[in-house]
């Protein structure tokens, strides 16, 4: 224990050092090989032109260096790997995007993949934005968001642990200790395994992504709506526009950029969702998406690295144009302020 | 035709009493100016009359009938905002249309009303362009627009001019002159903190500090007799001095106040005596500052002065132009 919190302590102080040391060290020999105050005042400025087309470099390298190491290599290899057989040592060439295209499994799984797309960031988006509206005007509408903020502090894990208990189903006989069989019960309906029925269940898990995720998109949208300047909705109730004309016509058009941002940023996020199906279901029952069967194909039972590696780079492909478009709306959000 | 007509209007946000006890009858046509300092309840008021604030107490009236319940929308009035409250996702065109829009007239009628109004104030070229490729100018004009396009009997405007630089805003008082020429059926209601702009466009200026109304008057009716120190030192610039001591007691006042242009100068010695501090020259007027015994005072020559700093000058104000006020401010 004690020898765990000084290896951890040594690490840390060797670390911070060794980056302020790499930092200072550099810049010296900079200064050093290219100094400014040379001989004669044209050497001196193309010194300080040099170090000034240097210096960045030097500073980013580490960085540049171990994102190159940990993200653009992986997806070379994951790009390589997806190209050949099961082992990697075999040039296949389409052999596994052409097996995707024609897998039943695959195609499920893109078939809810698609679902959740259509439901998770519209939903969140939409509550996102009645919340914000709802609760803007409320003296305890900053304790409501909150509250539904928090769940957005729980890992997609622990939340689908909160929502097992939700969904439980207890056999014939036993007491329902779930709280959506307790309502069905208490109207006199029969109890369910939700999360074993076919198509439905897809949207039993994805009000758990929901639950986590709305909270987010109140926060920004309600800073957002903030925004807003009140003399423009004033305008608007002279010009005799109703509340609801007002919030179409003249709150949602002056935040639509945000609105996008939110939903596109919870859309990558779906994407790549993977945490709440292996959970709740572990892809029984239908409930399979391209990232649960990637894991199934390259580190479970299918022990197949280059159909893994297809799965992979087919979610890769779908979730850069979205990232692309939301960093460059995000930037031309900040740039409008 | 829309008189305005209130009785008694008090308006407290929580505990803070901000509109104390106001009456005022603002005749049909008449073009009135809200001025005094910030925070006196100026804005406040012209946002009662609006209905986007309610009174706490009292009879708001407009066109004879009362309106204490009767939405912004529906009281037959349109602001123009000191920010413009331009829609920014909307063109000159929309933004003008937008009441038209609401009140389910046809296209086509939309479109000869904004055309129209677009023509009156010079947007036409920019109809199809959004706000922020406006100038300042520009802007105002489109919220002028808005305001005009819906035929409203009243426009208020809540310091309409604030955001635009010095010789911009002498022309848009001209234009906003100009306009209560070409609807001279239209109230129109002016909030300002500049005396300036009170001075020069009002019918009749409304006074407030602290919630009250201090005086109503023409802007002349306010300069020649204004009923209050307050008022005294508002309206005018430079601002009127006030005397105080043996010259103020010798008239059986309080405190006097004489105008810088209301002095004349002694070759013997006055009860207000002093010392030439600095001098303003403007080319048409001098301004003097002089320091005596009460205190800085101002004084203003036609034309360059021949007097030099640090001059001794005697100063006696013109027995006419004096006003006395008593020790609760007021005028005697």
């Amino acid at each position: 224990m004690t020898a765990q919190i000084l290896y951890a302590f040594f690490t840390v102080l060797l670390g911070v050092g060794g980056c302020f040391g790499y930092f200072y060290g550099s810049n010296w020999l900079l200064d050093r090989t290219f100094p400014a105050n040379a001989n004669n005042d044209a050497s001196a400025v193309r010194n300080l032109r040099i170090q000034a087309n240097i210096r960045p470099w030097l500073f980013l390298g580490p960085a540049l260096l171990l994102l190159s190491v940990y993200l653009i290599f992986p997806v070379i290899q994951t790009v390589y790997l997806s190209f050949h057989d099961r082992a990697g040592d075999k040039y296949v060439g389409l052999a596994n995007y052409k097996w995707a295209f024609y897998d039943d499994q695959f195609r499920l799984s893109i078939f809810n993949n698609i679902l959740w797309l259509a439901v998770v960031p519209a939903l969140c988006t939409l509550m996102g934005l009645i919340i914000a509206v709802l609760t803007d005007r409320l003296w305890w509408g900053n304790l409501a968001k909150s509250l539904i903020f928090m769940p957005l502090a729980i890992s997609f894990v622990g939340a689908s642990v909160i929502w097992k208990f939700v969904y439980d189903y207890r056999g014939e006989g036993q007491q329902q200790i779930g709280i959506l069989n307790a309502i069905v019960t208490y109207f006199g309906g029969d109890p369910q395994v939700w999360i074993a029925l076919p198509f439905w269940n897809n949207f039993f898990l994805m009000a758990i992504l929901v639950w986590i995720q709305t909270g987010f998109a109140t926060v920004i949208l309600a800073a957002a709506l903030r925004g807003i300047p009140e003399d423009t909705l004033e305008a608007a109730t002279i010009d005799g526009a109703g509340p609801f004309k007002i919030f179409f016509r003249i709150m949602v058009p002056q935040i639509y950029g945000t609105i996008l941002v939110v939903w596109t940023t919870i859309t990558v996020l779906v994407l790549k969702i993977f945490d709440i199906v292996l959970t709740m279901t572990n892809s029984q029952w239908d409930t399979s998406v391209l990232a649960n069967l990637m894991f199934d194909w390259m580190f479970r039972g299918g022990g197949d690295f280059g159909r893994g590696a297809a799965i992979a780079i087919v979610i890769m492909v779908a979730v850069l144009p979205i990232m692309i478009w939301n960093i460059r709306q995000a930037n031309a959000e900040q740039k409008g302020h | 035709m829309a008189n305005i007509k209130l009785t008694n209007i008090n308006k407290s946000y929580g505990s803070h009493h901000i509109i104390k006890d106001v009456s005022l009858d603002i005749k049909s046509g008449e073009f009135i100016v809200f001025v005094g300092p910030s925070g006196c309840g100026k804005s406040t008021l012209l946002r009662s009359i609006s209905g986007l604030d309610q009174v706490s107490s009292g009879t708001m009236e407009i066109d004879n009938a009362v309106v204490n319940d009767v939405p912004p929308s529906k009281r037959g009035i349109a602001m123009v905002f000191q920010s413009y409250a331009l829609y920014p996702h909307m063109s000159v065109f929309e933004n003008i249309g937008f009441a038209l829009e609401n009140q389910g007239l046809p296209r086509a009628e939309i479109k000869k009303k904004v055309e129209a109004v677009g023509e009156m104030l010079q947007l036409t070229t920019y109809l199809t362009r959004l706000p922020k490729a406006l100038s300042g100018g520009q802007r105002q004009r489109v919220a002028i627009g808005r305001a005009i396009v819906r035929g409203a009997k009243v426009f208020l405007f809540d310091e309409p001019l604030s955001n635009l630089d010095a010789a911009l805003r002498v022309q848009m008082r001209m234009e906003i002159a100009k306009l209560k020429r070409d609807l001279p059926n239209t109230t129109m209601v002016y909030v300002t903190h500049d005396q300036v702009e009170a001075m020069t466009m009002a019918d009749r200026i409304v006074v407030l500090q602290a919630g009250r109304v201090m005086q109503v008057g023409t802007p002349m009716e306010l300069y020649e007799n204004p009923n209050s120190v307050f008022v005294a030192g508002f309206i005018g610039s430079p601002k009127m001095n006030f005397i105080t001591g043996k010259p103020a007691d010798k008239l059986k006042a309080k405190t006097i106040g004489v105008r810088p242009e209301h002095f004349e100068f002694s070759k013997t010695a006055t009860d207000i005596s002093g010392t030439l501090d600095y001098t303003e020259v403007l080319g048409s007027d001098s301004f003097l500052y002089v320091s005596t015994p009460t205190g800085m005072l101002t004084v203003r020559e036609p034309g360059r002065t021949q007097y030099k700093t640090g001059q001794k000058l005697h100063l006696k104000p013109i027995a006419e132009h004096v006003h006395r006020f008593g020790p609760d401010d007021n005028r005697l």
